[in-house]
Order: structure tokens, then C-alpha cells, then sequence
């Protein structure tokens, strides 16, 4: 079976957050950056761990700059075994879903993996527009996922529950936790990937519906304010004077 | 699996995340190669998952976690830069000491356990043993089905190796190992030891001997206040008969474990600053949660004068390690050059320790945070693998070209 996995870079998830240009950019500096976990932890590893039990070939694939290549050759480290970067910057989920898409459509993959959201921006939106590209049934938030011959049995994490599902290939799903275990890259994988293909291939039209107008922080939390549960009165005038519910 | 799934619920008894973030003020990783960065990441997850949630209830109870001997060989942690045909890594000086830097941000001990069966095991083996004993013993060891030690020291030689009275009489087709050997790591569980005796003309030869070897023990050393997680023992030799195919042939005299211990120092050069990293890190993250006075304990200047200084002397060891690995890659490192940075790391740390200890105040004696522990071990990697002051005198040596040993 082929697998395509598609990673992303984000910002670590103790970055101290900050804006530039007026608040139109996200400043970089001095954040450390890693492999969206997702991408990472789950749905790399499982894609991973169906081709050690059923044969075939895991390709990565990342939509960035050159600077990009450290979490692509964590990847090939932790089982890939080659890696796809299209050298364009990742600026609107649809460019890079677009783009992802133009890669997979003649490769025939079985099934197309991303994380089910990304850590920084946590838009959900990439896979379900890759399958669209794609015309590809999508399954998102999966938490475990099975195949039998071309016939997956997936669950997919759902408000207040699981929905079961079943699905031939090809398809697009998105990995929540529980779909795999985390894998640490050893120093042999480390070493193997310096061997394995990394190919750079340069975008086609990349559509560009949307731009930032600013960024904004949430509003800093208050403290936690404990009253004595003796003292009811000063509960109600808190609620009512202070926070102004009642 | 994880190597601590199979040990009980209650031993994972620390509740607290290990939060420990780099520290790198210099932006010393733009010297790092992308190999360097991943195998740091890795053995920084890896010790989060493995070691972390252990070590203070092992280090406690004085036991060495054993199941971190797989776990450590599946990592890469032994032999990083002996090639991978003889179950090293094939990687450079420079990725060798990040490991030996991240699993000692874990633990001293658990680091040794790594330098020992890396650095004073396989890499003799490899350095000076005949092919067969390469390849009878270095993949086996590089993967963690066998366990080695390496024997050095004795009751009445510790910083003179040169007056050891272990020895070996010619037998035939074996020889005759008489003595016994003090301070050893990983001795009382290790499957081999590599061990340094003189022969019948007083030269130093290094052998394999082989834990059922008839005559031969390894009884552990307990008290100990430091490396309480890293297992230390004897080795007895009472009429030990070792093969002469057990025998190193490519080395004799004291070079031989020297450059062995050459290549450990090194390896704690490096090792040290992630124990400093350990303490700094959690010094300054509780200097910022701790609040006496009405403010932050990290707002009095004499608190930043404890930080400040820490960081600094991490970023002068960061970059006296960098360069001196540079220098390994290109085998150009000398020995002396070696012995500066160990001596200089391993005090630097333990001074970082002691400071660190002083910010936590009370809090700073438990186990609730990691410094007490590092202090305490560092106590041992200051002593071993040369004292603090026998390296200074290495470098005295070394600048006036006089010897002040004897
Ligand atoms: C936990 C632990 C693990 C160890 N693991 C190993 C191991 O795996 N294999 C191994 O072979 N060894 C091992 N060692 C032994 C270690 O290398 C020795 O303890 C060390 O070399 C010092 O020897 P010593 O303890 O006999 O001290 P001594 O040599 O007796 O030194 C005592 C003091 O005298 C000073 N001194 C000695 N000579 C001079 C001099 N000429 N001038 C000035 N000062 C001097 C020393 O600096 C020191 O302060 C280990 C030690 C410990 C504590």
C-alpha cells in the first residue's frame, strides 16, 4: 500500500506568542519549532505501522521553505521512506491543500494522511479540502484505524462518543489521539535518513483566498479568586458586583 | 512499549511533568548540524518518557533501573560513533556528546551507565580487539543483550593506574588472573568486564572476562550518597582462567585505558552541562513561581545574581564543549585538551547545583526537584574518570612541561 503523510511546522507548544508588522505576522523570533504533533505522533506513526505489517511506502510531504527540512528528516528518522517539500510558503490552508493535491492526484495513493488539526492555527481545514481536490471520501478526528484487505475500519472521535466506520480505499483521514503511540526516532533511524530522498519541487498556481488584516492575543485570564464556602455572602457580592452575573 | 511498562504502577511515583526546556543564550545550535538537533530532541524525549518519571523513587531507594539498559541500547545511546558493523551508532564526536548531554540532564547515573558500556566496553573492544572479538561481542553489546564494565581501579590505586597490582601469569593457552578491582560501574550486573592487569614483565594488557568465568566475582558497593541510581561494585579475581583469545591484541601498556578514559571524558565534558542545564532550568522556573515579599524571589538581585552567573558559565561550557568536539571530529582533541573540559564542566555544574540548591531554598533538599540529586552525583563525576585536581595537574603538565604528579 502507498501512503501519503502530510506534515506540518509548528511553533513549540511553550513558544512565548508574539506579533510584528503591526500585527499582521506572528514573530518568530526565538520560537523553537516541531513537527505538528499530530502529523507526528499519530498519523505518521500509524501510517508508519500499517506499512511494516502490509508492505508498501510511506511518503512524507510538507508544504514550506528550505527551513522546513529538520522536521521532514525527523520524519524520514522516525520510519518514512522518502519525502516530498514543495517549496512554497504554507499561507492559507487552501494553498497548501491545493498543492498537496496536485502532488497526490497522479500518484495513487491508498490512503492520505494529516493530523486532525495543527497546533498553532488549529483550522481542521486542510484534509477535508485535500479529499475535495481529490474527490475522496474524508474521515476525519480518527482515533483507530484497522484495514482488511482495501477495507478500513476506522473510529473516528465524535461529540460525546465514536462513530464506527467502514471505507475502501482511497481515502483522506485525519489522526486525533489514540490513533498511534508517539515514536521516538532512534540515532540509526536518524542516520538512515540522511540517506533516504528528500525531493524539492516548485509549486503550480497556488490559489491565495485569504489574507491577515491583524492578529490578536486572547484576553489575559484573571486569577482564580477562592472565597471560604463559610462566607456566602461574600460569594453573591463577588458574582454580583465583580463579575456581574446575577 | 516503554522499558518501564513491565515495573509496578507505584514506582512511577513522581507526579510532577518533567517541564525542562534547553537553554541556548548563545544560539550555539546554529553550530549543529541537523543530525545533532534530532539525536538531541530524541534523547530529550526519550529521558522525559523513560527516566524523569523514575528516577528520583530509584535514586532514592538507591537501585539502579536495569530496564533502562534496553531502552538506552534501542535509543543509540551506546557507542554513538563506533560504526554501526560493530553496533555503534556511526555517528560524529559532537552527536556522541548531545546524547551523553541529554541523558545526563536525566540523571548522572543513568548517563553512566551509557558512558560505561559505550565509551569503556565497546570502544576497546573495537579500538584494540581482533575481529572475532569484535564481532563476538560489539553487536551484542551495542543492542543491550550483553552488559560490560570496565575494570580500572583498585583498593590502593585510584589515581596512580600505574602501580595496579592486578595480574596475569602465561598458563599455556590461557592466562592466570589474580586481584581485584574497586569502584566499578554496572560491575555486580555486567555479563563482561574489560579489565587492566600487568603481566608477568609488569605491562598493562586488557582482557575480556566473562561473568561465569570460574573464580571470578562481583560483589556491589552499597552507602552510597551519590550515583545512587547507577549500580557500583568490586570485581575479584581468585585464579581467574582467561582464554588468551580473551586477551586485547592491539594495545599494550597504560595508553590503552587511558584512551579509553579520554574518550568517557569527553563524553562527561558534555554530560555535565545537562546537569547544569537541569538545575538552571528549574532555578530559574521556581525563582519565577516563588514569591517572598510580595514579589517573584527572581526580582532580587541577588537571586539574578545567581541566575546570571549560572548562564553564563553554561554558555562558556556550551561552547568549550563545541569547540573541543570540533576538534574530536577532526581527530585533533589531545588528551590534556580533553582533561580541561571535564575538570572545568564537571566543577562548573557542581557549583550550578549547589546555587540552584540555595533558589529552591527548602524545597531545594527534596526530591520534589531534581538539584539535590544532581549535586549529589555530580560529587562522583568530579572524582571519577580522573579528580578534579589530577586534571588540573594534566594541564599543568601540559603548559610547563614539568610533572608534578610524582
Ligand atoms: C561511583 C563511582 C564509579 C566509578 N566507576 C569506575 C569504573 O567503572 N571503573 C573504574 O576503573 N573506576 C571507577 N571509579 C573509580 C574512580 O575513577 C576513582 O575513584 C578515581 O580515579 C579516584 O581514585 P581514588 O578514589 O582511589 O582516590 P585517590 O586516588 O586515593 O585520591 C584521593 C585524593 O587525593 C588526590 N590525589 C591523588 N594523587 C594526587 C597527586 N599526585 N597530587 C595531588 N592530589 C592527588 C585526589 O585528587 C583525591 O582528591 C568510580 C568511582 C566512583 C566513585
Amino acid at each position: 500500500m502507498k501512503f501519503l503523510v502530510c506534515i506540518s511546522k509548528t511553533p513549540e507548544t511553550t513558544a512565548k506568542i508574539a506579533f510584528t508588522e503591526n500585527n499582521t505576522e506572528f514573530d518568530t523570533s526565538g520560537v523553537q519549532f516541531i513537527m505538528n504533533p499530530y502529523d507526528e505522533w499519530y498519523a505518521l506513526v500509524r501510517a508508519v505501522e500499517l506499512k511494516e505489517s502490509l508492505g508498501g511506502e510511506v511518503v512524507a510531504i510538507n508544504v514550506g521553505p528550505a527551513s522546513n527540512d529538520i522536521i521532514i528528516r525527523k520524519a524520514l528518522a522516525i520510519g518514512a521512506d522518502r519525502a516530498i517539500r514543495i517549496n512554497a510558503e504554507p499561507e492559507s490552508a487552501l494553498g497548501v491543500a491545493k498543492l498537496i493535491a496536485d502532488h497526490a492526484k497522479d500518484e495513487q495513493y491508498d490512503i492520505v494522511f494529516t493530523g486532525k488539526e495543527t497546533i498553532d492555527f488549529n483550522g481542521s481545514e486542510v484534509a477535508g479540502m485535500v479529499a475535495e481536490y481529490l474527490d475522496l471520501p474524508f474521515i476525519s478526528y480518527a482515533s483507530k484505524l484497522e484495514m482488511e484487505g482495501q477495507t478500513a475500519t476506522i473510529n473516528r472521535d465524535i461529540e460525546g462518543g465514536v462513530e464506527g466506520i467502514k471505507v475502501d480505499t482511497p481515502f483522506v483521514i485525519s489522526a486525533a489521539k489514540g490513533l498511534a503511540e508517539q515514536r521516538i526516532p532512534n540515532m540509526r533511524g536518524i542516520m538512515m535518513a540522511k540517506r533516504k530522498p528528500l525531493e524539492v519541487i516548485e509549486p503550480g498556481d497556488i490559489p491565495a483566498p485569504v489574507s491577515v488584516v491583524k492578529y490578536e492575543l486572547p484576553e489575559k485570564k484573571e486569577g482564580v479568586k477562592l472565597v471560604d464556602p463559610e462566607n456566602m455572602d461574600e460569594l453573591v457580592r463577588l458574582l454580583h458586583e465583580e463579575s456581574k452575573v446575577i | 512499549m516503554g522499558q518501564n511498562d513491565t515495573i509496578s504502577e507505584d514506582v512511577k511515583f513522581s507526579t510532577k511533568t518533567d517541564q525542562y526546556e534547553g537553554h541556548d543564550y548563545y544560539n550555539l545550535d546554529d553550530l549543529l548540524s541537523e543530525d545533532h538537533l534530532l539525536a538531541r530532541d530524541a534523547v530529550r524525549a526519550w529521558v522525559k518518557q523513560e527516566v524523569s518519571p523514575i528516577i528520583e523513587h530509584y535514586s532514592n531507594k538507591a537501585e539502579c533501573p536495569t530496564q533502562l539498559f534496553k531502552g538506552l541500547a534501542e535509543i543509540g545511546a551506546y557507542g554513538p560513533s563506533i560504526p554501526t558493523q560493530y553496533g555503534g551508532g556511526g555517528m560524529d564526536e559532537i552527536a556522541y556528546g548531545v546524547i551523553m548531554q541529554e541523558l545526563e540532564r536525566g540523571d548522572s547515573g543513568v548517563r553512566s551507565m551509557a558512558s560505561v558500556q559505550g565509551s569503556l566496553v565497546m570502544y576497546p573492544i573495537y579500538r584494540f580487539g581482533s575481529e572475532e572479538q569484535r564481532m563476538k561481542y560489539l553487536p551484542k553489546l551495542g543492542s543491550g543483550e550483553l552488559i560490560g564494565c570496565f575494570g580500572l581501579t583498585e583498593p590502593d590505586h585510584g589515581s596512580n593506574p600505574s602501580g595496579m597490582v592486578t595480574n596475569i601469569k602465561d598458563d599455556g593457552d590461557a592466562y592466570i588472573l589474580n586481584g581485584a578491582k574497586m569502584w566499578i560501574t554496572n560491575s555486580p550486573v555486567a555479563d563482561i568486564a574489560v579489565v587492566w592487569a600487568k603481566d608477568e614483565e609488569g605491562v598493562v594488557r586488557g582482557l575480556i572476562v566473562e561473568k561465569d568465568m570460574e573464580g571470578f566475582t562481583a560483589p556491589e558497593i552499597h552507602g552510597k550518597w551519590s550515583l545512587r541510581a547507577s549500580i557500583t561494585g568490586e570485581l575479584v579475581f581468585e585464579d581467574v582462567r582467561v582464554p588468551k583469545s580473551n586477551v586485547l591484541p592491539n594495545v599494550t601498556g597504560l595508553k590503552g585505558p587511558l584512551s579509553c578514559l579520554s574518550k568517557a571524558r569527553f563524553g562527561i565534558a558534555w554530560g555535565a552541562i545537562g546537569a547544569a542545564l537541569d538545575c538552571y532550568d528549574s532555578a530559574l522556573r521556581y525563582s519565577l513561581e516563588r514569591e517572598q515579599f510580595g514579589k517573584p524571589i527572581g526580582g532580587f538581585q541577588l537571586t539574578q545574581k545567581k541566575l546570571a552567573e549560572m548562564i553564563t558559565e553554561i554558555t562558556k561550557a556550551q561552547l568549550l564543549a563545541w569547540r573541543l568536539g570540533t576538534l574530536a571530529n577532526e581527530g585533533k582533541a589531545t588528551p590534556a585538551q580533553i582533561s580541561m573540559a571535564k575538570r572545568n564542566n564537571v566543577h562548573m555544574a557542581l557549583e550550578i547545583a549547589r546555587e540552584a540548591r540555595q533558589i529552591h531554598g527548602g524545597m531545594g533538599i527534596t526530591n520534589e526537584y531534581p538539584v539535590m540529586r544532581h549535586m549529589m552525583n555530580l560529587e562522583t563525576v568530579l572524582t571519577y574518570e580522573g579528580t578534579h585536581d589530577i586534571h588540573l595537574l594534566i594541564t599543568g603538565m601540559d603548559v610547563t612541561g614539568l610533572n608534578a604528579f610524582k
